[in-house]
């Protein structure tokens, strides 16, 4: 069973990932939450990272999320990214915040 | 019999990326049953406890999320009494032939300010529930997975929530049973045509045309935990639960299909007559509206929609 490090440049931190388990599922693994985690089935756009080197295989992946132009410049969404040789790569995604930082902030100014 | 004009949710059709393990999600997981397949390759399921021929359709597209949602309307007089309705509102609306989706009447197609497509009908044909009418049994035998009792309402995302509330309860003749208001703004809304908590939620989101999830009845809490079992064993992507809301009092578990559409199974929500008040949650008790526990609000499961 192969093994890889995956880097990522945002946080300077790797984890390890086996090749059957997409990039989400190594990570998480391993208890870290560099990369944001949502359906992990390739549809919600939350875990979106440009694989800056190495080689991986892509599943299938909401084209919401991802154009064809995109995928051809190894845009990918994690959860459906598995490796084929270490990896390095910046995070795209990030949660939408809206509703939590409106009601945190409306219930700040309240108080 | 008192539940007149909109009856319940009859189906809703859901976009995912691959048919097969899908079906495979919702039937042998998830417990619905496959009546159906048409030309197009859409796949026709019904959970166990419903007459009609189907409740869940899937489609295959390039990107998740919900197509449209349908309900059933008791008889076309208030069928063409909702068309005329809707006119009115302003909503663009047409007529979908019968036959159309396999084993349903016409359809009023309409779209609404929060950018979701919703249809109503009065006829689709009797599938069963796999029991006689006369001296029925409790239950079918050869249930899989989670044995899903019924499709029960789906909770949407999108911007204009004031003007899709307005649509439901003047057009549609709905109720707000339950809301979150944040001093005059309306943050979420649970609407009901029925006896039920909510037949269909909003919840304010600068998107349009967006799905948090479908949900599906159970029976019972030990029905979610052992849905909370399969969720493990199978696999699946667990997003929070089993654990208990503030806002309906639902005993409940989130997880995602094969597409990253989220669903949902609970059990136990609360009731309502019409004249039952509304239930008002508060920005100050939000963590507790939604997770009545934990009253930890999640940015997973507030954000991450299809
Ligand atoms: S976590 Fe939803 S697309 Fe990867
Ligand atoms: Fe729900």
């Amino acid at each position: 069973m192969n093994k890889f490090n995956i880097f990522i440049n945002d946080s300077d931190e790797t984890f390890e990932c086996f090749e059957q388990e997409h990039l989400l599922k190594g990570m998480l693994r391993l208890g870290r939450k560099d990369i944001p985690v949502g359906c992990r089935n390739g549809g919600c756009g939350v875990c979106k990272v440009k694989i800056v080197s190495g080689q991986y295989q892509a599943g299938i992946m909401s084209r919401n999320h991802v154009s064809v132009e995109e995928q051809n410049e190894d845009i990918a969404l994690a959860c459906r990214v598995f490796p084929r040789s270490d990896i390095t790569l910046n995070v795209l995604g990030k949660m939408k915040n809206e509703f939590v930082r409106t009601h945190v902030a409306s219930q700040n100014t309240k108080s | 019999m008192a539940i007149t004009g909109v009856m319940r949710p009859g189906h809703v059709m859901l976009n995912v990326l691959d048919i097969d393990e899908s079906v495979k999600h919702y039937c042998e997981h998830m417990g619905l049953i496959e009546t159906d397949r048409d030309d197009q390759g859409r796949v026709y399921l019904k959970c166990w406890d419903e007459h009609d021929w189907f409740s869940v359709v899937l489609q295959k597209n390039d990107s998740p999320g919900m197509d449209h949602m349908a309900f059933k309307v008791d008889n076309q007089a208030s069928l063409l009494r909702f068309e005329e309705n809707l006119k009115k509102f302003g909503c663009n609306v047409e007529r979908i032939a019968a036959g159309e989706l396999n084993h349903c009447g016409e359809r009023v197609r309409f779209d609404s300010p929060t950018g979701h497509t919703f249809e109503l009908y009065t006829e689709k044909e009797v599938y069963g529930n796999g029991l006689p009418t006369t001296n029925p049994a409790p239950w079918p035998e050869g249930l899989q997975g989670m044995q899903a009792v019924r499709f029960d309402h789906c909770l949407l995302y999108g911007d204009d929530l004031d003007g899709t509330v307005k649509l439901f309860v003047e057009a549609l003749e709905f109720d707000v049973a339950e809301q979150v208001v944040d001093g005059e703004l309306q943050i979420a809304a649970f609407l009901s045509c029925s006896h039920k908590a909510h037949d269909i939620a909003f919840i304010r989101n600068e998107e349009k045309n967006k799905i948090h999830h479908a949900s599906f009845l159970l029976n019972t809490w030990e029905n979610v935990l052992r849905a909370a079992d399969i969720i493990s064993m199978k696999d699946i992507p667990l997003d929070i639960g089993p654990t208990r809301h503030g806002l309906t009092r639902g005993q409940t578990i989130y997880f995602f299909d094969p597409s990253g559409n989220r669903n949902e199974v609970f059990c136990e929500d609360s009731y309502r007559y019409p004249d039952s008040p509304v239930l008002t949650w508060t920005p100050d008790h939000l963590g507790q509206a939604i997770f009545y526990h934990s009253r930890e609000l999640n940015d997973r499961f507030l954000n991450v929609v299809t």
